[in-house]
């Protein structure tokens, strides 16, 4: 037996005579887990790269998340408990934006033709973030999950066999640019979308934030490909030694790893 | 003496279908003109119209910009014909229809058609308690500067451009478009109106209203009399979070 609020719903009644609330609660929440995700997106980038500086400072990077700094001993299990968040949230920012895909033939085709004839430079990006965002549903999902599932291999060596001899180099290179993309032009809109940073002229903030959107998407992926080109010869130079861990000079003998 | 420039030979592509006309189809029909100084799409249309076909439907009234009749898809962007100059096209200009709107033939399009239908789903008027209705009564007075504000907004000509050139719009029938969010904006800040944020919530606040804008902007950069529209959607979205996250 259905309960009233089942029939009511049912037969779509349910928002009367009040509209929802649920409208203004997912449409901030859309944009509040994409700020997460966008500036975690370049918080990552710049920890990744730590190993343009040198193995060291990125062995020193990963051991700082793993809480070894602080506690005295790495526990690869806070990095998982991190991944699970970020794998959660984006899952939760996919569900919202799937809102606004097309959601039919007739729709794709009305955009596509729309986009096409109108040649309108905001209205291409939105479909570069339909297209990047559809990417990253199963390569974010992947790389989150492997880095969930083994934390602990995450360093100057494990990263780069990984990378390499593990042959993840090419989900990284698409993933790379379908990320930057994503996230460069998600940040740009959220800030036209909610008025910010918009000043007294809005069209020269806009023209201004275009521009700071690009040089940052271009220099993300300058800095991408440096650090995925950097992974990817260390792993080759390391591709007999797989599993071997690096660890520091100075910190020899390796320190104690709690298991995950 | 001063260099006389030869005059451009212009191309018009023009899309023609009638459907109306049974078996119809829609199709590209070239015309050439020669540039005049000066010259706008609505002259040069209807120089096409006079001298080369009577049988070219397309709509003006005031050719001022005012009316929002002559309102096209001007190589792909949504435009007004008597507001666009032909110095500013290239020599071959590709003209059709707005979309969304009712095609009535060629160029011509019923915009009033769905603009009355917006209109009437957000009440576009000013809504003053019955009690409060005394003819005899001097208005109250409006702040200048708030009746400049409102004066802005209220430019709007409903040519249909922001329609036409919005990304959810051609996907969604039921999106109220620019047009309508920028009336909201318009009555909401109007001290006559006795709607409240809680009303207005009931009018806008699902994705067929403010949050079903995808700030794909193209609305803005189109609009012939450049109403901030960016500005105004943004200001009514935060609104509508507010109210929609109150409780």
């Amino acid at each position: 037996m259905n309960s009233t609020q089942n029939v009511i719903a049912g037969v779509g009644l349910a928002d009367r005579p009040l509209k929802s609330r649920w409208p203004a609660r997912m449409d901030f929440a859309q944009s509040a887990s994409g700020l997460v995700l966008g500036l975690f997106m370049w918080g990552h980038m710049f920890f990744v790269s730590t190993i343009l500086i040198s193995k060291d400072a990125m062995w020193s990077v990963t051991k700082f998340f793993e809480g070894y700094f602080v506690l005295g001993v790495s526990y690869p299990g806070v990095v998982s408990i991190v991944v699970a968040g970020v794998l959660g949230l984006v899952m939760f920012h996919a569900f919202l934006a799937m809102r606004k895909f097309p959601a039919n033939y007739r729709q794709y085709r009305t955009f596509i033709g729309h986009r096409r004839f109108m040649a309108h430079e905001d209205t291409t990006l939105w479909w570069v973030q339909v297209v990047t965002g559809f990417l990253l549903f199963f390569m974010a999902a992947v790389h989150l999950y492997q880095m969930m599932m083994h934390p602990g291999d995450i360093g100057p060596y494990g990263s780069a066999d990984r990378v390499w001899s593990g042959r993840w180099w090419p989900l990284y290179l698409v993933m790379l640019f379908a990320v930057e993309l994503h996230g460069g032009v998600g940040l740009y809109r959220l800030c036209v979308k909610w008025g910010w940073l918009e000043g007294k002229d809005a069209n020269a903030s806009r023209r201004k934030l275009k521009a700071a959107k690009w040089v940052l998407t271009v220099f993300f992926l300058v800095l991408g490909l440096a650090t995925l080109g950097a992974y990817m010869k260390i792993g080759y130079e390391h591709r007999a030694q797989v599993g071997e861990k690096y660890t520091p000079a100075w910190a020899v003998p390796a320190p104690k790893e709690k298991a995950q | 003496m001063a260099e006389v420039k030869a005059a451009r030979t212009l191309t018009f592509k023009i899309l023609r279908y009638n459907p109306r006309v049974p078996g119809d189809k829609p199709r590209l029909q070239s015309y050439q003109l020669e540039e005049a100084d000066g010259m706008t799409l609505f002259i040069a249309l209807n120089e096409i119209r006079d001298k080369q076909d009577a049988s070219l439907a397309f709509d003006f009234v005031c050719r001022a910009g005012i009316c929002g009749s002559c309102a096209m898809t001007i190589d792909g962007r949504p435009g007004l014909a008597c507001r666009t100059l032909t110095k500013n096209l290239g020599a071959e200009i590709t003209l059709a229809p707005l979309p969304v709107f009712e095609l009535i033939a060629d160029l011509s399009v019923d915009t009033g058609k769905w603009m009355r239908g917006m209109s009437e789903r957000l009440q576009t008027w000013v809504h003053m308690k019955q009690e409060e209705i005394d003819l005899k009564r001097i208005e109250d007075r409006m702040d200048p500067d708030l009746a400049e504000e409102i004066f802005e907004l209220d430019r709007c000509i409903e040519c249909g451009c922001c329609v036409a050139g919005c990304g959810t719009a051609r996907m969604r029938e039921d999106f109220v478009g620019a047009v309508g969010l920028n009336k909201v904006a318009r009555f909401r800040l109007d001290p006559r109106d006795k709607r409240t944020d809680d009303d207005y919530y009931e009018l806008v606040g699902d994705d067929a209203g403010v949050f079903g804008c995808m700030s794909l902007l193209g609305c803005h950069d189109v609009c012939p009399k450049q109403l901030p529209l960016q500005t105004q959607i943004a200001f009514l979205r935060r609104k509508m979070v507010l109210q929609g996250t109150k409780g």
